[in-house]
């Protein structure tokens, strides 16, 4: 489904991403970790498209299609999600005006009918529960005020709202108590099928605990340096990430 | 021969030349307290003439290709009931009133109201009824002495609406004036005039509209003289969509007594020149009033708001937001006075400017001006002007909405603070439309 291979990325002077190779398969469920600085936030956010980052070097095939080529909003309607560190604030749309903008253009962009009102309004319902999501939350401004784990669950309900094939976790788990990461990990595995991938971008293993991933990845200087089984993640909180860079250096 | 309008060689002397061939044809009613008025008022024109960007009120705002301009100023219009047609709000129902470049055109108004609800007149044919009615609050408001615009309007205005709102009165359906300028032959100039006396513990709720027709240009010059009498209240709506040859110079100026309460939203949309002075004097215990404002300036456009609320009473509390969104050579003036008399302990005064500049070449100019003169009240006062947030364009565009999507919404969502405070629907209806329109060009 997705095939990074030798991926360069820089923002303004400075080299991030020095050479990175994945692969991702559907199904499947990637956990990648590592030191701060290393990486990891972005590698998610090239992915999605920002413009802050300037790639150069190295390819991204989604699904076959050279996913470097194209807006972020195309990405989307190839089935990318980034759910995001510090969700955005957007005062005066709310959460439910902003998801049927979406979907719909999503819809326009793969050729289908966009939905209307009612079949909107069921598939908000279906999905609310999933997450745990309060109605009275949804009609507020997008994010504007929410606290912390407000805004990582808005973030599962989007995902969970657009079905991407692809979803990318970007510190999903950051500024969450124990309660919140568990409604947002469950929020997760009942989406996983074998149709879509996760890729689950952390700094600690304890979200490893709820979602818990077929391959773990450590990311460092740019590049993926060490990768193994959802035991790798224990013997990382185990013992750091020292043992990592002495064996790299 | 009476001279074309081209003939003249100043504007000025234009106006003035204009209001002493019209005395002339006045028989008793040259006679008159009210025309005393305008003969004070002309002076006062004569002495102050039109400001220049020196004069402080107008330092961001330059009149020179207004009065470099010739205009007609006779009010004469081809336009039929069909052509006006083209303008109307759809669906909008209440007391509509026509008024074609200055002129009321009774055969196009719908008055719905019973008249123990409100009574609705022109104000050419209230001055023929009342003069002395009309005389005692004409001009009482609205300061001449020292506005050069407001000075011309008082002289030589001659028709425009007056309304009385009795006690106790609840004005069912709103009141809508549209003033339109045909200038679809030549340039024309037009000096309405409104005064809207709202009675104790009445309600009402009054928009001005203000369109042009044709590619020449126009300028409109208007006075609108409010009264609120204690425990009254009222929503006043100002909208402006004209052309790019449009110049517009507004002064509304409220007089409010106890706990009366008055809230304004006042809309540009278009227009080449706009100058919009909204004085509101608090001249009671507990009165309110409340200020809202949106603007949009592009390409050439330019949009100046003046804001002064005056708290002469204790007790009172005013609360303005105006937002702009500007783009192109857009140019923007927020100019936001807050006066508080030294008897006007207790007062809460807040102000808030936000702008969102969409090109390099646009610009804003805001000034919050606070004086106060007592010692316990609360005042607040803000203003921001950045560009659009784009963190928050990139989190849309990564959900899959197209960049100019994703901008429209946004800026849709910044401008509906005000807009949601117009509680007309078939007028907001047709704000959203060319707002929409205008965001996605």
């Amino acid at each position: 489904m997705l095939s990074i291979s030798n991926l360069q990325a820089v923002i303004g002077e400075k080299q991030i991403l020095r050479g990175l190779d994945l692969e991702v398969k559907a199904g499947e469920v990637h956990a990648i970790m590592g030191p701060n600085g290393a990486g990891k936030s972005t590698l998610a956010s090239v992915l999605a498209g920002r413009e802050d980052y300037e790639v150069t070097g190295g390819s991204v095939l989604f699904d076959g299609k050279d996913l470097l080529d194209m807006a972020p909003e195309e990405r989307a309607a190839e089935g990318i999600f980034l759910a995001f560190q510090y969700p955005v604030e957007i005062p005066g749309v709310s959460t439910t005006n902003f998801l049927k903008t979406a979907m719909n253009e999503i819809r326009k962009y793969r050729g289908e009918q966009p939905l209307d009102a009612v079949q909107f309004l069921k598939l908000m319902k279906e999905k609310m529960q999933l997450v745990n999501i309060d109605q009275s939350l949804l009609s507020r401004s997008l994010n504007e005020g929410f606290s912390g784990g407000e805004k990582k669950r808005n973030e599962i309900f989007q995902m969970a709202m657009l079905e991407p094939k692809l979803a990318i976790l970007d510190e999903t788990d950051s500024g969450l108590d124990i309660d919140a990461l568990r409604i947002v990990a469950e929020g997760v595995n009942k989406l996983r099928s074998p149709e879509r991938a996760t890729i689950v971008v952390t700094h600690y293993q304890r979200l490893l605990d709820y979602i818990v991933p077929d391959f773990v990845h450590v990311l460092y200087k740019g590049r993926i340096v060490k990768s193994g089984p959802k035991e790798l993640a224990y013997e990382l909180e185990e013992k750091g990430y020292d043992w990592i860079k002495a064996e790299v250096a | 021969m009476t001279p074309t309008y081209e003939s003249y060689t100043d504007f000025k002397n234009q106006l003035l030349t204009a209001f002493r061939e019209g005395e002339e044809r006045l028989n008793g009613e040259s006679k008159t307290a009210l025309h005393q008025v305008r003969r004070q008022a002309l002076t006062a024109f004569d002495q102050l003439g039109f400001p220049t960007i020196r004069h402080e009120e107008w330092k961001y705002s330059n009149v020179n290709s207004l009065i470099k301009q010739r205009f007609t100023i006779d009010g004469t219009s081809t336009l039929t009931a069909d052509e006006l047609s083209s303008l109307e709000i759809p669906n909008l129902e209440g007391n509509v009133l026509y008024f074609v470049n200055g002129h009321y055109q009774a055969e196009m108004s719908h008055i719905v109201s019973p008249a123990d609800q409100v009574q609705i007149g022109s104000l050419a044919d209230s001055i023929k009824a009342d003069p002395d009615g009309v005389g005692a609050h004409f001009a009482r408001y609205a300061d001449y002495k020292d506005s050069a615009f407001t000075a011309l309007n008082t002289a030589l205005a001659t028709d425009g609406v007056v309304i009385r709102v009795p006690a106790n009165a609840q004005v069912e359906q709103p009141i809508i004036l549209r003033f339109i300028s045909d200038a679809r032959v030549n340039n024309v100039a037009s000096q309405p005039r409104n005064l809207i006396l709202v009675g104790k513990n009445a309600e009402v709720t009054v928009t001005e509209s203000f369109r042009t027709l044709g590619d020449n240009s126009s300028f409109v010059n208007i006075v609108t003289e409010i009264s609120l009498d204690r425990d009254a209240r009222m929503q006043y709506y100002k909208v402006q969509d004209e052309t790019n040859q449009a110049y517009h110079i507004g002064t509304t100026q409220v007089h409010q007594t106890d706990n009366s309460h008055f809230y304004a939203a006042t809309v540009t949309l278009n227009g080449n020149f706009v100058r919009n002075n909204l004085n509101i004097v608090l001249n009671g215990q507990y009165a309110e009033a409340f200020m809202y404002g949106l603007y949009m300036p592009n390409g050439r456009q330019h949009v100046d708001n003046h804001t002064l609320v005056d708290h002469a009473m204790p007790n009172s509390y005013s609360n303005e937001l105006y937002k702009g969104i500007l783009d192109d050579s857009g140019t923007g003036v927020f100019n936001g006075k807050i006066f508080v008399r030294p008897d006007a302990q207790k007062t809460n005064a807040y102000q808030s400017c936000k702008n969102v500049v969409l090109s390099p070449n646009a610009t804003m100019n805001t000034k919050p001006q606070l004086e106060i003169y007592a010692d316990d009240v609360k005042c607040s006062h803000g203003t921001t002007t950045g560009q659009l947030n784009d963190e928050a364009l990139f989190y849309m565009r990564s959900r899959g909405i197209p960049k100019d999507e994703a901008r429209t919404l946004l800026l849709y969502a910044f401008a509906q603070d005000v807009l949601s405070q117009i509680k007309i629907q078939p007028i907001r209806d047709y704000l959203e439309g060319v707002i929409t329109a205008k965001l996605t060009k």
